[in-house]
This record gives C-alpha cells, structure tokens and sequence, in this order.
C-alpha cells in the first residue's frame, strides 16, 4: 500500500494547497479509503433490476398459466350433480363455480338466519349450469349452501350438446322406432344417433356446396342482365335478358332436384324420435340430429371422457360455432386470422421494405429525411382505432365505392367492395404495422458494416447491385425480424378490424371453391373479435366464458406457431446467405 | 498546426519502369469540409511496381490511396482539386464512369472483408455484376485468381462453403483473388495485413511479391519494415504533405529530408 501511494500522491486540497512551500515540512497525507461501498458496486440496483425482472416475469406466468390451465380443462367432462333444495324443487346440473356471497337475511327462515348471521351473515353459494334453455329461460342458477337438502350424481342423467337451444341436461324417457315406443337403449340410440349426424353433415354439404353453387351462379345471371341493361339498354340486351332467364330456369330446375333430395334426408331423421326429460318431469322431444354429441356424465369412465375432451377439441378447432359462438368450433375465426395476417404481410413486408431502403440507402440524409423518420415513428404510436376509421373512410368507403362504381356497378346499391372486407382489413393492419418493419429495416441496413459495401463497390458493383446482392442479404435477418414484430402485433390486433371488415359471424370462408375462389370483399371472423364478442356481447355471457379461455388459448398457440415459422424461416436464410448462392 | 513544411520537388531516382507511370497524381488537394486533408500532392505510380506509401496516422495516406478508385465519393462534403490520370484519362473529369474505373483498379481493404457468400461466388462477383454468367469463364476465373492469391491449393475443395468459415489470412488472400478476378491494372492495398499475425503477414508479402509486375500495386502500410521489404518505390507523408518519393532503398537508407530520416529511424510516428 505504500508503495502504491508514493506511486500516486493523492490529489487532495490541503497538499494542492500546500505546494512547493511546504516541501519540507510535510504535510499530513488525506485520509481515504479505498475500498468500494455498497453503492459503488450497484448492489442495491443489481437487487432492483432483478426484482423488477422477476416480477415481470411472475405476471406473465401468471397470466399464461390461467389461460392455460382454464383452457385446456375447459372442455374435459365434468359430472352432472341433482341438488334437492330445501323448498321442494330439485335442479341438475354441472358445478361451474362457487362464491362467498352475503344473503337477505330478512327473506330467510329463522334457523337458516342464524347459522348465516353466526358466519358474519356471509355464506357461500354454487354456480350449476342447468342448461335447458328452452325449457327454464336460462342456462345457469345459483344453489346456496344453506337452501341444499341433498345432493346425489344419477346414474341416469345426461349430457346432450345440441345444434340449437345449447345443452340439455336430462334423462332419456324413451325412444320411438316407427312408431314403435321402446325403452332406452343405449346401442340402438348410439347407433341411430351417428346415422342422423352423418345425414345431418349430407345435408350440409348439399346446402354448402350443390346449393350453394346453384345460388351462386343465379346470382352470377342475374348481376350479367343488370350489367347487359346498364350497358346496353333495356331493349339492346333483351336478348341476353331471355337467355339468361332460361339458364336461371335451369338451374332452379337442379335446385329443385336437390331440395328434394335434402328432404328425403331429412324425412329419415323422423323413424326415429326419443324423449328426454328433464328433472323436474318435463318432456321434450328434439330432432335426434340435432344431438350433437350426448355422454351420460356420471358414469363416464376415465377413457369415456378423454374421448369426449378429444372429440371437444376436434370440434372446436375444425367445425363452425353453434349457439350464438358459445358452442362448437371457431374454424371460421382461425381461417380469417391467419388469412389476415399472412395478407397483411404480404402488404407490408415490400411497402415497409422498399421505403427503408429508399430512405436509408438513396434519400440525402438531412431534415427532411429526420422529419419523415420521426413521423414513421410517431405513426406507430397512433391508437388503432384510428387507423380503423381511416381504414373504413379511406379503403372501404372511397377506393372501395370506386372500384363498386367501376367494376360492379350491377350490384349497387349493395357494395362489393364497398363496405369493410378482408382485403381492407390486412390493409388497414399493414398501415399499423409499417411503422415497425420500416424501423427495423433501416436499422439491419445501418448494421451492415461499411467495409461490406466497399469491398462490393471496390468490385466494381454499381450502389443497386451492391444493395440488391451485399446489403439486403446481409440485412435480411434483421428485416424478418421487423416482419416478425409486425406480424405479431398485426395478428393480435382487434379495435381497427371491428370497423373493417371483421364480424360476428361469417361461416363463408374468404377462400372457397367458387370462382373466383379468393374472395377479398367478404368479411371475415377474427379470433380477438370472437373472444370479445363471446365473452361480453353474447346472450349469456356466463356460457360464453369457458370459450373465451379457449379462444385465448388458441389465439396464442396461434401466434406462437406463426412466428416461430417465421423465426425458422429466417434462421434458414440466415444460413442460406451465410453459405450461399444468389 | 503551426510549423511551416520546407515545399520544394521531391521525387527523385524513383525506379522508373520501361512501360511509364499507371497513374499520375497531379498537384492534388482534397478538402473534407472545411478541413484540407491533402496538400498539393504530386505522384507517379510506376507500371509493374508495388509503391508504398508510408507515414504517421492521419498523414492521409489511405485518403491519397482511396481517391485512386474514387471511393471518397461516399463520404459527404468531399471536395477536390487537381487531377489524377490514368493512361491520360482524368478520372474526376465529368461524365467519368466511376463503375468501369473501379474495374480498372482492384481493392483490398485493411480488414478482410469477405461477402457473406460461398468462396466461389465470392470471387466470381466481380464478373457476376458485369453480367458474365458462363460457368465455363467464371470457373477459369476463380481458379486462376485464387491461384494468383496462393489460395488455391487451401481452398479448391471447397469453394461452395461459405467465405466466412476461412481463417483471418486465408481471408485476405480471398480478398485479393477477387480483387485479382477482374484482372484490374491496379491493386489498391489499404495497409492489407494490419488485421493479420506475423505468418499470415509474410504469406501476404510473398504474394505481393508475385503478383507485381502482373499489376502495379499501391500500398498504404503501418510497417515502415514491411514497406522496405516488398515495395520498389516508397513515397512519406506528413499531414497531407508528400514529403518523400523515391526509390525504396534510398528512402529508407539515404533521405533527402530530416523528417523522413526521423521517421524511418523511429523518431516518430
């Protein structure tokens, strides 16, 4: 230690001072430590930034786990419980949730008044989804603890998944086969209720695509005779009027023969009829193809209802909702979301890209570009709704009721392209998401390091060879990984779309069969929207909420897939232009 | 920057070659901004000779060699005066084609600086941006440059990898084979082993060596022990000045002025 003060004399005041005065008479060396407190070492802000970290990181476990684990058990079969209350009634149905509540006590007997005022005048209470709207007018009733006499789980109960009017939740009284009363069987139902569902899914497919075709092409002659008389005139297209009309008779002809077919089907369901009954006595006799799926829940083995969760999940992932979007399947919402996004990328990935370059590579780098650059940055903290409107009053209404006037003026005064479609709301999202492609683009090109460019330029490569071939590859990484961003924001973005083109309910799909195959003007379903819509617009929002769990899951799982494709593709091109050919 | 520096003709002896210079320097001065970075300067590169130009950081020695293949014009406010012909052609003239120029002249950077391709599209991309696009030439090419560049025997196994997986040295040398794949007149060379160990460095030299009389070589070096080893002529720089142009030897063992004898000597810099 000495040596190393000798070495470096401490630059204090007194010795300063001092100066060559004091030569001889030393002057008393300053006292100092040397040794680091704890401020000095950044232990306690070590502490805060861990903390903060971690409690980030516990609100997203949070988060994910609730959605994880309310939706993946969501659809696992749970068993149906009969409740007799103390005032005679007895329900049936599946337990959803239980909550503290606090009770009138002036409305409640007198022993019952005591035990609650005993427990400070809280008790608790139980959720049962009853189902059988059509019967009781509600899907849902809470059961108070202290109104319970009995509670027992049937063996006898059922839980039957309907096409409409929700679930019922009941015994099956008897069946009738041609007229013949029987007694339940459970091979004979099962037997007769897959044939009615495959008759069920026959009729579908004749509507969606025979029939569909059929309206389809009637639809086709009929915008050709408005087009013929707006261009030619009443009496000029008389003629293409005539043939027209004789073809749409054909077709009706066909549409005939298919409706009968489609009743013929139909008249087989009516061989067979069952009765279910609910518990308190009362009969209803439903369409057995209307039964989508039936299980008795309190004798279901462990096997018996993994084949139910599994079937659940097949549903939901590959069929159309049912009942208001509270039941059945979101394919619809999955097919427009990722149609969506992928056009939304398709708009933004060149228009992003082209403008960084230009403003990075050619523009004069000055203030005007610094004003351009901070505008681009500034638009993406515009809120979205904004761009929704924009999007409405600027793609649908203006660029959309011009190309109607030009291109489909037979249709008006139904727009075509004129009202919110899918083409309009992945360009309203790629306008929302520019903003982030061109930031990250500038800056995997400001990444690619000079003495790259040179060495192209050196080479005698003019400046768009060396961008095309040097810079873009080179950027390319970077350039996805803005593309990435944007996707994900673009796929998770709901306000603007609710203005543009996305819907409650659409079951045609943006891309089907009929020509021209890619339909841009049609609206879409979006699983953001289908999640708000389940969740806080439907009729009951309680039998909305275990789908809100699972559409958030999937809407998830979703953008996950997407962009871990996206993050493989670009590791991909990452090693492709590390390797490679151009 | 107060001291006056002596200004009076200062080539002299240079080893002339039998064909006349490749490049003609021309009371040049160039301004970054406001800032004058080059002085007056007067040169004369040798046809078939490696000139080296010598002299502390910042003299403007890789400025001077940078403005041989017009690679100043990306820097803004850049400003010039004076002329630099090359076979009597001005190449700051108006409507000059700066594309075909650096065609002329091949250059190699002070770091290796490899695309992020294969080897073999590596050397190829000079003619691959001229639009040749017969297998049968580009491969001539690739083998004769590397060849040229002593890579040759290294690499013709696997000149589909990528450039990136060569070693420092072997990066170089890839640098120069493109720069050689072009078959320019002129190599450029901005101080071309600074980023090298000393083996790597000796390679680069021997190459050097060889690959002389082939191409007039300009070569801006740190190593005032390198530039007495590979070059014919050695011109010193002092801030922006030329100071010195002459035969290498003399140079180095018999200076005209005291302040490139301080420099060879190590007095400074």
């Amino acid at each position: 230690m000495t040596s190393f003060n000798e070495q470096y004399p401490p630059a204090s005041g007194a010795a300063g001072a001092a100066g060559a005065a004091a030569k001889d008479a030393v002057a008393p060396r300053a006292r100092r430590r040397y040794s680091a407190d704890l401020s000095a070492l950044g232990e306690p802000a070590l502490w805060g930034f861990g903390g903060a970290l971690a409690l980030g990181i516990i609100m997203i476990a949070v988060f994910l786990m609730a959605v994880l684990y309310n939706g993946a058990t969501t659809f696992w079969p749970k068993p149906i419980e009969k409740v007799e209350l103390t005032d005679g009634t007895v329900i049936a149905g599946v337990e959803r949730r239980g909550t503290i509540f606090r009770p009138d006590l002036a409305r409640l007997d007198e022993d019952v008044r005591a035990t609650v005022e005993a427990n400070d005048g809280f008790a608790y209470r139980t959720l049962y989804q009853t189902a059988n709207f059509d019967i009781y007018g509600d899907d849902f009733r809470w059961a108070a603890d202290f109104e319970m006499a009995g509670i027992t789980r049937p063996e006898d109960m059922y839980y039957f998944e309907r096409q409409v009017w929700g679930v019922f939740v009941g015994r099956i009284a008897q069946m009738q086969i041609d007229g013949q009363r029987m007694d339940y069987d459970p091979d004979v139902f099962r037997r007769e209720q897959a044939a009615a569902r495959e008759r069920f899914r026959e009729i579908r497919r004749i509507e969606r695509n025979e029939i569909g075709r059929i309206n389809q092409l009637i639809e086709r002659e009929r915008l050709a005779q408005r087009r013929a008389v707006l261009r030619q005139g009443e009496e000029a297209a008389a003629p293409v009027v005539a043939q027209s009309q004789t073809r749409i008779a054909e077709l009706q002809e066909d549409f005939q023969v298919l409706q009968a077919r489609v009743n013929e089907i139909r008249a087989s369901d009516r061989g067979f009829r069952v009765t279910l009954e609910e518990v308190g006595g009362r009969q209803i006799e439903p369409e057995i193809s209307q039964i989508v799926r039936y299980f008795p829940a309190n004798t279901l083995g462990w096997f018996g209802k993994l084949r139910i969760y599994v079937s659940r999940w097949i549903e939901f992932v590959s069929a159309e909702p049912r009942e208001a979007n509270t039941q059945g399947g979101v394919l619809p919402a999955i097919f427009g979301t990722v149609a969506m996004t992928l056009l939304m990328v398709i708009f933004v990935a060149p228009f992003g890209v082209i403008t960084a370059l230009y403003l990075r590579e050619y523009a004069k780098q000055g203030r005007i570009t610094s004003i351009v650059r901070i505008s681009v940055n500034n638009l993406a903290g515009v809120p979205s709704i904004v761009y929704g409107v924009f999007g409405l009053g600027f793609f649908a209404y203006t660029m959309g009721g011009t190309i109607d006037q030009l291109f489909y003026p037979e249709n008006l005064p139904n727009p075509t392209f004129g009202k919110g479609g899918i083409l309009w709301a992945s360009l309203t999202l790629a306008l929302l998401t520019v903003p982030v492609v061109i930031v990250a683009t500038e800056e995997a090109l400001a990444a690619v390091p000079r003495s790259m460019r040179e060495g192209s330029l050196a080479c005698g490569a003019s400046k768009w060879q060396t961008i095309r071939y040097v810079v873009l590859p080179k950027a390319l990484p970077g350039i996805m990984t803005g593309m990435i961003l944007a996707m994900a924001r673009g796929a998770g973005e709901v306000a603007p779309l609710m203005l543009v083109g996305v819907v409650k309910l659409a079951p045609a799909l943006p891309i089907d069969g009929f020509y021209p195959f890619i339909h841009l003007d049609r609206s879409f379903m979006h699983l953001g929207f289908h999640i708000f819509d389940v969740g806080f617009q439907s009729r009951n929002s309680e039998a909305g909420k275990p789908m809100v769990f699972v559409t958030t899951l999937l809407l998830l799982a979703l953008i996950v897939t997407m962009n871990a494709t996206a993050i493989i593709i670009r590791n991909r091109l990452k090693r492709r232009y590390a390797t490679g050919q151009f | 920057m107060t001291e006056t520096i002596e200004f009076e003709p200062t080539a002299y002896h240079v080893k002339k070659s039998n064909e006349g210079p490749a490049l003609e320097i021309k009371d040049f001065n160039l301004w970054y901004g406001e800032t004058q970075a080059l002085f007056d300067n007067n040169l004369e590169i040798q046809k078939g000779q490696v000139t080296a130009l010598i002299g502390p950081s910042g003299c403007g020695k890789s400025t001077l060699l940078r403005c041989l293949n017009r690679m100043n014009d990306l820097v803004d406010g850049l400003r010039i005066e004076g002329q630099i012909t090359v076979d009597g052609f001005d190449i700051y003239a108006k409507g000059v084609d700066v594309i075909a120029l650096r065609k002329r002249m091949g250059m190699v950077f002070q770091k290796p600086n490899p695309f992020a391709m294969s080897i073999y599209d590596n050397i190829t991309y000079p003619l691959r941006v001229d639009g040749i696009t017969k297998k049968s030439i580009l491969d001539e090419t690739v083998e004769r440059a590397l060849t040229q560049a002593a890579l040759w025997k290294e690499v013709k196994d696997r000149l589909q990898e990528s450039a990136l997986g060569l070693s420092g040295g072997q990066q170089q040398r890839l640098c120069i084979a493109r720069a050689v794949a072009s078959d320019p007149e002129v190599l450029l060379m901005d101080e071309p082993c600074s980023a090298l160990d000393p083996i790597a460095t000796a390679r680069i030299e021997d190459l050097i060596e060889e690959l002389k009389g082939t191409y007039s070589i300009v070569m801006v070096t740190h190593s005032m022990a390198q530039a007495a080893r590979v070059s014919d002529n050695t011109a010193f720089m002092y801030l922006g000045r030329l100071i010195e142009y002459g035969d290498t030897d003399t140079v180095f063992t018999n200076p005209q002025k005291s302040r490139t004898n301080d420099y060879v000597t190590g007095r400074f810099g």
